[in-house]
């Protein structure tokens, strides 16, 4: 049996506003979930608080990896413990040439018992890895000297992501909207990518609006969240239901959580606007 | 408040007695001794009136006491520093001055056949009596600027000259060590270069204590003359221990189409304040500067740049990088100046700064005086903390809150760094960044 990430009951808030109303999820490695929602549901706020964002406070419930609570853990600490998180929006590095950082990551990851300034793989194994990932998922060799996400377009920066999961290795990786931005190309790249990396040893969250990474990496989970719950879960169907219809049914069936994934939608087009 | 020091008489290792006793015990030219005595009038006059309140009035000079140092005559018994640059290539030449003393000199026999000239101040005034007349002080950096300019000119302890003829290409870098080993040592050194037209050179300077509780005082001046279509690439490090008070007067000037590329790291010192001038002379002549500074504890480390414009199609680009911590503080104000005749002049001016605590603090200053009408200038200053999410990108990949931070701050001045085509500049920066970030590397990259 694999490894379990355990969700339970999981509130959540963010500068003192609740988001995150009880979420309920079990992941075991191996196995492939999706989860959607409309805007604004609280998709990304559940994988910033799995991977301990400091912004995201855990208010009620828990987070555990074979009981291991993750919560009194820092975000290093879980990604030692192997949950990863591909960003929504990645974020730039400046000055921070690419394989340095991934070398340092690396180290950390497969030491967890490192420390600063020492037992960093050596170069020209490391080198070597870099390199074959990035051919394998169709990336400029050059990306690795450049500058972390300085520059990047909008798919080389998924792409970036996809590349450190790559070279990690999680054991839980939680994609949020992978497939956003991406051109066609890109997509099948990153499916095809997501799809070699997520044999049996990796649990993985799909968050995402589109169905095309789907495709490639067919869910064996699907999770609908509405208001900051999951209100509804199911199979593969599920999802392509619900990219073929939306989610007025859903809607329609959970007053409660839609009325307050409205007010959340309000008042981010109202941050927006201002 | 800040902007004087109290003197209204001079300390005694400086007075009028002690001058005479310094000049007595030197074998100078005439000229020199005639310049230093004008240039000792100039630092009593200068010490009864306050300096410049543009240029000091942020600088705390209240702890800074001149009666603790004085000029030491004698090499110290023993000294060891803990270097840098000094062991990290091959040099062409190299001169080292420890307490003010010459302790070596030496240059490669092929540049000595080119007629290169590179020594200690004494040495090349032993040699070429003449040679220096019409450049020390008279060009870049004048006596009477200011007291410390003064009070430079009237002690000056020696210092690195380096010469190069009409078309001398020379190719290694060459290398100069001023070094403080006793405790309340003065240090009054000069650095001068003179690339005449057409000559290229690389001078890599670092400054450093033998040991970081020394007290001491650096009252210092850079004068770079590049001539006509020459190329000067000149580096100080400096690196005192954090006890050591250090004034310095540096500038360029650059003939037309010369260009200047000079790097200045500020590591050390409790008090740093250095006036550093670039003039473009002619036309298209051309000056980069790229600073790169990072103060902790309870260290000032101050920077008053200028860039004049004086010809037309002239350009210049000064970059400079500051990390604060703890208590310290920095403080940058610069200035581009663009004279009437200077059309179609580049400037650019850029200070960043990143504060690594709540107590350390950053002023920049940028600032443009433009007469000429058809010129691109551009300045800008920004400071900041660490961004919090940066961290939290860095700690989701497994790297420790720490590590992340040391890794941004690398990253930070990365971009200055990339601007160094001398690697071993690079190099050398990089680990003394890492040094002062507490990072002991124990395995190799
Ligand atoms: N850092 C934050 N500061 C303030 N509000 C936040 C923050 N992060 C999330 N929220 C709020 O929490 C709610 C859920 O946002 P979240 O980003 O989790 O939605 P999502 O389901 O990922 O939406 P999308 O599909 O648009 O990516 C929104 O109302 C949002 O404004
Ligand atoms: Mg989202």
């Amino acid at each position: 049996m694999g490894s379990l990430l355990q969700i339970e009951n999981l509130h959540v808030s963010v500068e003192g506003k609740s988001i995150l109303k009880g979420v309920q999820l079990e992941i075991r490695q191996g196995e492939i979930h999706a989860l959607m929602g409309p805007n604004g549901s609280g998709k990304s706020t559940l994988a910033y608080a799995l991977v301990g964002h400091p912004k995201y406070e855990v208010t009620a419930g828990k987070i555990e990896v074979d009981g291991v609570n993750l919560l009194d853990l820092d975000p290093n600490e879980r990604a030692r413990l192997g949950l990863f998180l591909a960003f929504q929006y990645p974020v730039v590095i400046p000055g921070v040439k690419v394989a340095d950082f991934l070398r340092h990551a690396v180290s950390n990851i497969r030491k967890p018992d490192r420390k600063e300034g020492e037992g960093l793989i050596p170069m020209r194994e490391f080198r070597k890895e870099l390199r074959e990932r990035m051919e394998a998922l169709g990336m400029d060799t050059e990306f690795a000297r450049r500058y972390l996400n300085e520059g990047f377009s909008g798919g080389e920066k998924k792409r970036m992501e996809i590349l450190q999961m790559a070279m990690l290795k999680p054991k839980f990786a939680i994609l949020d909207e992978t497939d956003s931005g991406l051109d066609s190309d890109a997509v099948r790249v990153v499916s095809e990518g997501l799809q070699k990396l997520a044999g049996p040893d990796t649990g993985v969250l799909i968050i995402t609006h589109h169905e095309r990474l789907l495709e490639f990496n067919k869910p064996h989970h699907t999770h609908v969240m509405l208001g900051g719950r999951i209100v509804e879960s199911g199979d593969s169907a599920l999802a392509h239901k619900l990219h073929e219809e939306g989610y007025a049914e859903i809607r329609a069936r959970h007053p409660q959580a839609a009325a307050e994934n409205a007010a959340h939608e309000e008042a981010l087009t109202a941050t927006t606007a201002s | 408040m800040s902007g004087t020091i109290a003197a209204a008489t001079l300390p005694p290792s400086f007075d009028a007695r002690a001058f005479e006793q310094f000049v007595s015990h030197r074998s100078e030219p005439t000229w020199l001794t005639e310049r230093r005595r004008q240039a000792f009038s100039q630092f009593e006059e200068l010490s009864h009136s306050s300096l410049d309140e543009e240029e000091w009035k942020r600088i705390d000079l209240r702890s800074f006491r001149p009666e603790r140092y004085e000029i030491r005559n004698t090499l110290p018994a023993q000294s060891t520093f803990d270097l840098l640059l000094a062991d990290r290539t091959e040099f062409g030449g190299r001169v080292t001055h420890i307490d003010g003393c010459t302790q070596a000199s030496q240059l490669d026999g092929t540049l000595r056949k080119q007629g290169v000239i590179f020594g200690s101040l004494q040495d090349v005034l032993q040699a070429h009596p003449d040679l220096l007349q019409d450049y020390w002080m008279q060009r870049a950096v004048p006596n009477g600027r200011d007291r410390f300019s003064a009070w430079h000119a009237a002690f000056c302890t020696g210092g690195t000259v380096l010469y190069v003829p009409k078309g001398v290409d020379v190719e290694a870098p060459l290398y100069s060590f001023i070094g403080l080993a006793s405790e309340n040592a003065a240090d009054l050194s000069h650095t001068l270069v003179i690339l005449e037209n057409g000559a290229s050179a690389t001078l890599l300077e670092e400054t450093a204590s033998a040991n970081p509780d020394l007290s001491g005082l650096h009252i210092g001046a850079v004068e770079l003359l590049v001539g006509d279509g020459a190329h000067l690439q000149y580096v100080q490090l400096q690196n005192w221990g954090t006890k050591v008070c250090h004034f310095a007067h540096q500038a360029g000037r650059v003939a037309g189409n010369g260009s200047l590329r000079w790097t200045v790291g500020g590591l050390g010192a409790r008090i740093a304040h250095i006036h550093q001038d670039v003039f473009l002379d002619g036309p298209a002549a051309e000056a980069q500067v790229n600073g790169v500074t990072f103060a902790s504890e309870k260290q000032l480390i101050s920077y008053y740049t200028q860039q004049t414009h004086a010809a037309p199609f002239t350009r210049s680009d000064l970059l400079y990088k500051q990390v604060l911590r703890d208590r310290a503080r920095g403080i940058w104000r610069g200035m581009i100046r663009v004279d009437e005749g200077a059309q179609k002049t580049d400037g650019y001016q850029r200070n960043d700064t990143l504060l690594l605590s709540g107590d350390s603090r950053a002023d920049a200053i940028p600032g443009l005086e433009i007469e000429a009408d058809d010129v691109r200038c551009t300045h800008g200053a920004t400071a900041g903390r660490v961004d919090e999410e940066q961290i939290f990108y860095c700690m989701a990949r497994g790297i420790s809150e720490m590590e992340a931070k040391h890794m941004i701050v690398e990253g930070f001045f990365q971009t200055v760094l990339d601007r160094i085509p001398v690697e071993v500049v690079r190099e050398t920066l990089n680990r003394a960044v890492e040094k002062k970030l507490g990072i002991e590397r124990l395995q190799g990259v």
